[in-house]
């Protein structure tokens, strides 16, 4: 086997040397207004970050994991590698509009389009990839299914179940023995407080997402923020993420309204948004909160003053999206819409992806075994193609995976998150959401 | 008025008896085909070619000119002095990149969406054979002693060795993640990979089909998710290599003997494919997102020029 040696010092050096590169380089960039407020954050991420890369870049020198990628593949012994999938069946939520049908089974396709990519490798390889599928009914038991079918027979499982019961299932005991792969919440407590060392997260979590419309408003100078919020919990968790990305970007937002759901007949979208929208300060661009879609859609060409929507409305954050075509994408959705008759849902995508991901790790080390397929993951040397420009990878200080958002209008793609600009030391993903330095996730305790 | 014709007529005998050489591109956002005057460093003209025009390459009697026109799901023939249409040939659907072999009578097309490696009888515009490959196929070679064709897929990070005698898969070595482009070295001895997510160059013995060397590249400033290596190419000597390394708007420079990272070149932005003059004395590269080509001078080792040429240039050859 052969292994890359990696010098200590060098990188060290490298490193300090990047941080001066990008520091005179905004001093000298005279377009950037923010630039001092961003200059601050680097001398902020210097004097933090630098103490934790230590352990990290002499985990860097550790042999890479490529006993495999030296050999020429032979195709005897088939090894097996059985992946369990975990959803609930739910109720379809109210709508506002006919045009886009109810999905009831967002995420198995892709899981399945993974599979069948993984075992083209493994033909290859002498690997054979199974998904078997348990789809829970409406009343029943999500935690009941897991135990008596999924624990115990196996080590990989892909989970699309809401935050509230996610958490629960990965509290017992004995889920601890898989790895669960998380490709239904965006939570940013499950990926700070609540964290736990086998459950990785697909979807970027509420605070990526705020942090990516962030960006393209500072590069647009959208400064002066109206933030509207739906009724529902998950409403407040976005807009608590929409208030750190303000506090991150040195954004402001000038006024916070709750839309309430009134039934007044005398009430129509025309009217009421007109009234609801004026503000006492002017504001250049409206956020919207409204996970579920339930008035967010009516915000639009009809505020008091012309302003453009954004959030979960209007220009959208998301990992995946039917306008994007770049780096490859369009071959993966004609791929998808081909399989499944529609188009790739963010969760299809992170479950895609979650598959790959193990189809990696099990092609690199000829392996089947949790722990070694589990470290190979947590490598440097892991790298995923998501199909949007920049390799992903596992954040090793959260389980949350590295990705680019796409920032969406319903007809075109509009940005490509991380916004050209703004720098980080390591991968400039590490702009969007929690990072190493901010990370509440303590999960040595 | 006779001032400028005379001007004129003096540019045209320059272009047709001094500077034969002629740089041919594609212009995937154009549809067109751009000629440049690698000399003069000037483009000469656009030709309309047809849909969404991206492989390029040139009969080894360099007199037709095969470009894959992704959208019309074809690769048309041209002539390679007129630019006139002289035929279309069977690719099959989504035709990208493509290979000749040696003898210029067999064409070796990727087909991206079905999986398939594509084997034409150029002649007699026949397909001989498709054969099943790994998913998204990409990069297509074929060795300079007409013994391997060469298929790497994309999503499969497989590189497949396909006996050019039975058109069927023999080995396949796996490599790094997402591999784009594939090159021979003259010998044969030695096949270069590039991996465009895991940013590596991997050199690949043709005897053991095993990995001997992995590549890596550090670019001062530039963060390694931004270095992803597309295009590669080798010098007929064996002394130097040439990669192409995307985002990062670099082509590294790589020493055949040691691999040592030489130099990197700065051109321009998101560059992709590479090519030689047939004296091997210049490289040209393609640079999609900033519209242009950049000129290397290969004794010095400095780029030398950038001509603009249209909308998303994406794949190069030189004409003699």
């Amino acid at each position: 086997m052969q292994t890359i040696q990696k010098n200590v010092i060098p990188l060290k050096l490298l490193a300090i040397k990047l941080y001066c590169v990008q520091a005179m380089r905004l001093v000298k960039h005279p377009t950037l207004a923010q630039g001092s407020y961003i200059l601050i954050t680097f001398v902020f991420y210097a004097v933090t970050t630098l103490a934790f890369n230590l352990n990290d870049v002499q985990a860097a020198t550790k042999p890479t994991i490529k006993a495999a990628a030296k050999q020429s593949i032979n195709t005897a012994a088939k090894q097996s590698i059985n992946i369990a999938y975990l959803t609930q069946e739910q109720n379809p939520p109210a709508s506002l509009s006919n045009l886009d049908p109810f999905i009831k089974e967002k995420g198995v396709i892709g899981a399945e389009l993974g599979i069948n990519d993984n075992n083209t490798t493994g033909e290859f390889t002498g690997q054979q990839f199974t998904l078997k599928k348990f789809i829970v009914p409406i009343d029943g038991n999500v935690n009941e299914t897991f135990t008596k079918e999924i624990s115990g027979q196996f080590k990989y499982l892909i989970v699309n179940l809401p935050a509230a019961q996610l958490k629960p299932l990965a509290d017992l005991p004995v889920a601890k023995d898989l790895l669960l792969f998380d490709v239904g919440t965006s939570d940013d407590s499950l990926r700070n407080e609540e964290c736990q060392r086998h459950v990785l997260h697909l979807l970027p979590s509420r605070a990526m997402r705020a942090d990516a419309l962030a960006q393209y408003m500072m590069k647009k100078r959208w400064t002066q923020w109206f933030l509207v919020i739906g009724p529902n919990p998950e409403d407040k968790l976005y807009a608590e993420a929409i208030k750190r990305a303000a506090k991150r970007f040195n954004m402001k937002i000038i006024a916070e309204k709750t839309w309430e759901h009134t039934y007044d007949a005398r009430r129509t979208a025309q009217s009421d948004v007109a009234v609801f929208s004026q503000t006492e300060d002017p504001y250049d661009v409206l956020v919207v909160a409204d996970e579920q879609g339930q008035f967010g859609e009516y915000l639009d060409y009809r505020t008091w003053i012309p302003r453009p929507v954004i959030g979960t409305q209007g220009l959208i954050a998301t990992p995946w999206h039917k306008t994007h075509e770049q780096w490859g994408a369009v071959q993966i959705q004609h791929r998808f819409l081909e399989k499944a008759g529609r188009w790739m849902e963010e969760q299809d995508y992170s479950a895609y992806l979650a598959i790959r991901a193990i189809g990696e790790a099990a092609t690199r080390t000829q392996s089947n075994e949790l722990s070694k397929l589990k470290d190979y993951i947590f490598s440097d040397s892991f790298t995923l193609n998501g199909y949007t420009g920049t390799p992903l990878s596992f954040r090793a200080w959260d389980g949350q995976l590295r990705q680019p958002i796409l920032l969406a209008a319903p007809r075109s793609l509009v940005a490509v998150a991380p916004i050209d600009g703004f720098l980080h030391p390591k991968t400039e993903l590490d702009t969007l959401g929690y990072d190493q330095p901010e990370s509440h996730c303590q999960w040595n305790k | 008025m006779q001032y400028h014709s005379l001007k004129w007529l003096l540019a045209l005998s320059l272009i047709s008896t001094a500077h034969a050489e002629n740089v041919f591109v594609t212009l995937e956002k154009d549809n067109a085909l751009a000629i440049v005057d690698p000399i003069e460093g000037k483009l000469l003209k656009t030709v309309p070619v047809g849909q969404r025009p991206r492989g390029i390459a040139l009969s080894p009697d360099n007199k037709h000119l095969y470009i894959a026109t992704s959208d019309d799901n074809t690769i048309k023939v041209f002539d390679a002095n007129t630019f006139k249409e002289l035929g279309k040939l069977p690719s099959g659907k989504d035709p990208e990149t493509f290979a000749l072999n040696p003898a210029g009578d067999k064409m070796y097309v990727s087909n991206e969406d079905d999986s398939l490696v594509t084997v034409i009888d150029i002649k007699n515009k026949k397909v001989l054979k498709q054969i099943k490959v790994g998913v998204e196929p990409e990069g297509i070679t074929v060795s300079p002693d007409n013994q391997w064709l060469i298929s790497v897929s994309e999503t499969t990070n497989m590189v497949h060795w396909i006996d050019t005698k039975t058109n069927t898969i023999v080995a396949n070595t796996l490599v790094d993640s997402r591999p784009r482009a594939a090159s021979f070295t003259a010998d044969s001895q030695q096949l270069w990979v590039t991996s465009e997510m895991a940013g590596t160059l991997l050199i690949i013995d043709s005897q053991s089909k095993q990995i001997i060397k992995t590549v890596n590249f550090d670019v001062p400033g530039i963060t390694n998710d931004k270095i992803q290596p597309v295009g590669v190419i080798i010098d007929k000597d064996r002394n130097k290599g040439y990669v192409a390394l995307g985002p990062a708007n670099r082509v590294a420079v790589i020493n055949a003997k040691t691999y040592e990272v030489e130099k990197v070149l700065l051109v321009g932005q998101r560059v992709w494919n590479l090519a030689f003059s047939p004296d091997q004395k210049r490289l040209y590269t393609t640079n999609g997102t900033s519209n242009d080509i950049s000129l290397i001078d290969i004794e010095s080792q400095t780029v030398t020029k950038s001509v603009g040429v249209g909308t998303y240039p994406w794949g190069v050859v030189a004409k003699p």
